[in-house]
């Protein structure tokens, strides 16, 4: 029987996102997988060169829509290094308590999603419920659900008072009790079981050679976590440890996630028992002296890199965004690899993929390799009628 | 133990508990105090810098010329309710209320001066 070509995407029920997947069938079998990407390119890294250091804070936290505050970090810890600003200590355990109330939520909506992939949607209902606790709580500190705006070049602009830190430690007791649950679940359910067990190997080496970052590496058994290998924030201070399992399948990926939870609630807990008093903000300049600097967190799907270049002005001359769904893609078409066509949708789920913070500029090439062209807007406009004029339909 | 009812218990404790959503607009929830709602602008404190203008991330907030004086107009159709403009204000002309309802027909109806 010859091989049978899937496109799956960009438009797909199975996709949450528009992104493509030609898949290459022998029976049910997946013989090759094809990623195509690029169709929510959105324009950020130019657009923040045109907008200053104050405005560009709440751009970058837009570049995506769970992990918005590891982006905004990055940020902030740029500036801050080139004005060689030292921020602090309460500001900077605040931040810590925000990245690890978003690692928390994420992983809860993760879950869940995984959940609903593999047909499970009770696990989904539950999972979500319990991220609202951990919702109400970032509502409750910072005003916003998703977009917090917590922080400012120099600290944070708002502050944990008593009444939140008891608030945060009841919910922790709560989340703890959950999140035991679910390391249960995730270990005995058979419905899990049946549909993670064994699905998309990612060997160790080859998660290595094709730079598989966060979660999706750990579960391959390599212990990458920036938290621990660079310590930012406050991490060098709070105890914690490194998840990893061997198992190299998606059901090592859902048990990584989980026992994650757990050490996020240990350290909350942690920051909220030791919450240093002090000021939360300290004042910056806004013009931004020339210089370089990159900064890289291990944001809930992995390491995220920022890359900034100043010049002396109130805007970035460049800054550079790698996302983890980046680093993860080409670690999931080895996985696809050798598996079942009904297994696809769990397996691109497992990296946690959020290809709308990923995309970036493709440069597509035809067949005889001709060299791209570049045209305005107003060209593109014209083409355009042009192309629909001689087709004979009216643009 | 690898049972198919692992979760049954807590699928019947579902069934005597109370919903988790309340019937709005009848009943509401209290936003919390932090919440970063339609803006309020004391025109008698403004003096008339144009920080917040500048500072603006979406631009929702522009400076006009009203009554021979320059002051800062928010069209809530931009703006993101991240209460720069509130931060940057040296004079505090501008306080974040919790109102959250603006939802409204036409563009350029919700506009606070």
């Amino acid at each position: 029987m010859g091989y049978v070509k899937l496109p799956i995407g960009p438009q797909h029920p199975a996709l949450k996102e528009p992104e493509n997947f030609t898949i290459t069938l022998d029976g049910e079998r997946v013989v090759n997988v094809d990623i195509r990407i690029g169709y929510i390119h959105r324009g950020i890294e130019k657009l923040m060169e045109t907008r200053t250091y104050t405005q560009n804070l709440y751009l970058v936290e837009r570049i995506c829509g769970i992990c918005s505050y590891a982006h905004v970090y990055n940020f902030t810890q740029n500036v801050e290094e080139i004005l060689g600003l030292q921020i602090p200590k309460r500001a900077e355990y605040i931040r810590t308590l925000f990245l690890e109330l978003e690692r928390l939520h994420s992983h809860f909506l993760w879950l869940g999603v995984a959940g609903h992939e593999i047909g499970f949607d009770t696990l989904f209902m539950y999972t979500w419920q319990d991220r609202e606790v951990v919702q109400d709580l970032l509502e409750m500190i910072s005003g916003n659900r998703v977009n917090y705006a917590m922080n400012a070049i120099g600290g944070v602009r708002r502050d944990v008072s008593q009444e939140h830190r008891k608030k945060v430690l009841e919910s922790m007791d709560y989340l703890e009790k959950r999140a035991e649950f679910y390391k249960n679940v995730a270990i005995n359910e058979k419905t899990i079981l049946a549909r993670a067990e064994n699905v998309g190997i990612l060997k160790p080496q080859v998660a290595l050679r094709l730079t598989a970052v966060g979660p999706t590496a750990r579960a391959s058994g390599i212990s990458v976590d920036i938290r621990k290998d660079d310590p930012y924030a406050s991490y060098l201070d709070t105890p914690f440890e490194v998840i990893t399992t061997d198992t190299n399948d998606v059901l090592g990926r859902v048990v990584v996630r989980v026992l994650e939870i757990v050490e996020s609630i240990k350290i909350i807990r942690y920051l909220m028992e030791h919450l240093p008093e002090g000021d939360i903000l300290k004042k910056a300049p806004r013009k931004i002296p020339e210089g370089e600097s990159i900064s890289h967190t291990e944001a809930p799907r992995g390491e995220d890199i920022h890359y900034l270049h100043s010049n002396g002005t109130e805007k970035p001359d460049r800054y550079k965004v790698r996302t983890p769904t980046l680093a993860n893609l080409p670690a999931t078409a080895e996985m696809l690899k050798e598996t079942y066509l009904a297994d696809v949708p769990i397996i691109v789920a497992a990296i946690d993929p959020c290809m709308g913070c990923m995309d970036r500029v493709l440069l597509l090439k035809d067949g005889q390799e001709k060299p791209g062209e570049l045209i305005s807007g107003e060209q593109l406009r014209r083409y355009g009628i042009k192309w629909y004029a001689e087709r004979g339909w009216n643009a | 133990m690898k049972t198919p009812g692992k979760m049954l218990p807590k699928i019947i404790g579902f069934i005597f508990r109370k919903p988790v959503t309340v019937r709005y607009p009848k009943e509401r929830l209290t936003p919390p105090a932090t919440l970063r709602g339609k803006m309020k602008f004391h025109l008698d404190r403004c003096i008339s810098c144009g920080l917040c203008a500048r500072d603006c991330p979406s631009g929702a907030c522009t400076m006009h010329e009203i009554e021979a004086k320059k002051r800062p107009v928010f069209d809530l159709d931009y703006c993101t309710f991240c209460a720069q403009c509130a931060e940057s204000c040296p004079k505090d002309a501008i306080e974040m209320t919790a109102e959250f309802e603006l939802a409204h027909y036409k563009k350029g109806e919700a506009i606070v001066k």
